[in-house]
């Protein structure tokens, strides 16, 4: 009971060198243990954990794309179609004769880029911009969410288009345009669970206690509302490679040659029938991957909720 | 009676509803309509009253949590309404509040540790390890074990969390702390503990509370002075002795009749009928005496003019042309 010495208001004493230790030990632990317990939670969805693995897999095998496919991904190596394992081809060759496996690997690095870069850009704006938003109210939430119903407005194809009259068609362009695009969903869904979480008995609390905007903002609103949105970002990633795909196909993304997953599928469907080959390896690599970020969000949803921790 | 610690006069607050139409204005809830108490340094009152009658409204006045629509709260020699943020930020640290829900009163995905010492964080005191030792402390002077600290909040009963929310109240050293229905969403079981730990730290930390319950029961045993509420306004205020031996406004009456007694064929008061009817909507309350709808014993004037709040005795004051 040594704190009811002190004088009301007074910062408190420092705690001797081994109390001082202990605190500092036992905040490690407490942080070690509460990831250890998301990662079990994790891992139980078995589904989820097959998913991270299969896109670990796919991350790591186009990072090191230069040093392990096979063939340059943009070269004629062979017969135009050929089939796959002829010609020393484990996938066979496309409608050029390039080697699929190579430009498989390589349009890993494009595919990926263009789904997490917009959706993790996307998704911080939003929460800037959504839980301003959403706390503040009144006319900032007025200003910010008109913008957001002006954006909202704009198809996406059309937003790229434009953007691509401004700079010029590429990966920077589709980036910028999903990034923009994809900004009042997410923003949306951000104003909505911090206007619920706002109404929690804790942040009134924490205002009786005196915390500032600022603290309850960041300390007791952002954490208790981010969750949902994490989940919602991470489903999303898997769609915007499809997207961004489509956006290449359209032209106003990547160029040819330059290998990537959605141009691989387009320049294939012209000798579907005759080369199916060219078109199927590269749509089930974008359906698994695709399919591998929702699961990796239905797990996250379990892992970060407190409440459905496993002991 | 010295300087009071905590004054309150003409609180008013009155919520403006949402309209039907764009432009058009929508109905006033006169939640808390003209109230004024005194809480003396060291003692409890108690604010007693049915579900909707401005209790936690007041509750939330006085800290300005919300802003009132009028009236004035003066603590400690300033007036809390007044003054300007910075002066707010400092005498929020001189009163505090423990709310009716331990568990959402608390962040689930913060340890209650940590929670304890949030306040200290929010006024600037001391660096992390200083604010962890000193809530570690806390800890112990609501009975909980510093090996909790780590601990979040769902792996804990209410009764526990409830001991964390006074730890965090109490972690700044307040003079004054206001107490919404502390116990009210506790077992009854665990109610004693609180009330008693509650006891405790007011001898302890010489804290002036005050007390916002609609059990009369707890309040009677709790509280020097109880005021009654009814819809917005003090109908009665009176040492709690007084007001449950002797209570004056027909609506104390009927709440005190209304306390189940444990031995029924001890009880020597005499039966007075129960309350008919519902609380009417503060939305449009009656006019004149707000409980004359409702009132076994009312008179014609009753009906168009509003009593006011008069000393019938020294410390006992009453709303009810009964009293003049």
């Amino acid at each position: 009971m040594t704190a009811q010495a002190d004088i009301p208001g007074r910062a408190p004493v420092a705690p001797d060198r081994r109390t001082a230790w202990n605190i500092r030990r036992e905040r490690m632990r407490f942080h070690v243990r509460t990831l250890k317990l998301a990662w079990r939670t994790y891992c139980r969805d078995k589904a989820a954990l097959i998913a991270l693995i299969f896109l670990v897999a796919v991350a790591l095998i186009s990072i090191l794309a230069p040093w392990i496919s096979p063939h340059d991904p943009t070269e004629n190596v062979a017969n135009i179609n050929a089939p796959p394992g002829s010609e020393g081809l484990l996938l066979g060759a496309d409608v050029d004769g390039r080697d699929i496996l190579s430009r498989l690997f390589w349009g890993g690095r494009i595919a990926l880029l263009v789904g997490i870069g917009p959706t993790l850009a996307a998704t911080i704006i939003s929460l800037v911009l959504g839980l301003v938003a959403g706390y503040f109210g009144r006319w900032v939430d007025q200003i910010i969410m008109r913008l957001m119903d002006i954006l909202f407005a704009f198809p996406l194809v059309l937003m790229a288009i434009v953007i691509a009259g401004i700079m010029e068609p590429g990966v920077p362009t589709i980036i910028i345009a999903i990034t923009v695009a994809l900004t009042p969903y997410i923003a949306r869904l951000v104003r909505t669970t911090t206007m619920s979480v706002k109404q929690q008995p804790y942040v009134e609390a924490a205002r009786a206690g005196g915390a500032g905007s600022l603290a309850i903002l960041v300390r007791y609103i952002l954490p208790n509302m981010i969750a949902p949105v994490i989940v919602y970002s991470t489903t999303l990633i898997g769609l915007m490679m499809v997207v961004g795909s489509g956006l290449s196909f359209l032209g106003l993304g990547v160029q040819p040659p330059d290998a990537d997953w959605g141009t691989m599928v387009a320049e294939g469907r012209g000798v579907l029938k005759k080369a199916p080959h060219a078109t199927i390896f590269p749509g089930l690599v974008i359906v698994l991957v695709s399919l591998s970020f929702s699961f990796i969000g239905d797990g996250l949803r379990d892992a970060l909720d407190p409440r459905s921790r496993v002991r | 009676m010295s300087e009071p610690l905590l004054s309150v006069r003409g609180l008013t607050k009155h919520f403006r509803l949402e309209g039907s139409g764009l432009f058009e204005k929508g109905p006033t809830l006169k939640a808390v309509d003209d109230i004024d108490f005194d809480v003396a340094q060291g003692e409890t009152l108690g604010l007693v009253g049915e579900s909707g009658c401005g209790k936690s409204t007041t509750a939330r006045l006085v800290l300005r949590l919300i802003e009132p629509t009028a009236g004035s709260v003066v603590f400690d020699g300033t007036d809390v309404l007044k003054c300007s943020k910075d002066e707010l930020q400092k005498l929020r640290r001189e009163m505090q509040m423990v709310f009716q829900d331990p568990m959402s009163s608390l962040n689930p995905r913060m340890s209650v540790g940590v929670s304890i010492a949030e306040p200290l964080r929010f006024h600037g005191l001391g660096n992390q390890i200083e604010r962890f030792a000193r809530a570690r402390d806390f800890l112990e002077i609501v009975g909980l074990s510093t090996d909790y600290f780590d601990r979040l909040p769902h792996e804990f009963s209410g009764g526990q969390n409830q001991r964390v929310a006074i730890a965090r109240a109490l972690i700044l050293r307040p003079k004054l702390v206001i107490l919404d229905e502390p116990v009210s969403a506790l077992d009854v079981s665990i109610r004693a503990q609180i009330l008693k730990l509650l006891e405790e730290l007011q001898r302890d930390f010489r804290l002036t509370y005050v007390f916002i319950s609609h059990d009369l029961s707890v309040v009677k045993r709790f509280c020097e002075r109880t005021a009654v509420l009814y819809l917005g306004k003090i109908v009665e205020i009176a040492e709690s002795e007084k007001l449950y031996r002797e209570p004056l406004h027909p609506y104390t009456q009927a709440l005190i009749d209304a306390i189940p007694v444990p031995d029924p064929s001890n009880r020597n008061i005499v039966q007075r009928a129960g309350l008919e009817g519902d609380v009417p909507s503060p939305i449009n309350p009656p006019s004149g005496c707000r409980f004359h709808t409702r009132c076994p014993k009312r008179m014609e004037r009753c009906s168009t003019e509003a009593p006011p709040l008069q000393s019938v005795a020294p410390g006992h004051q009453v709303a009810c042309f009964l009293y003049r």
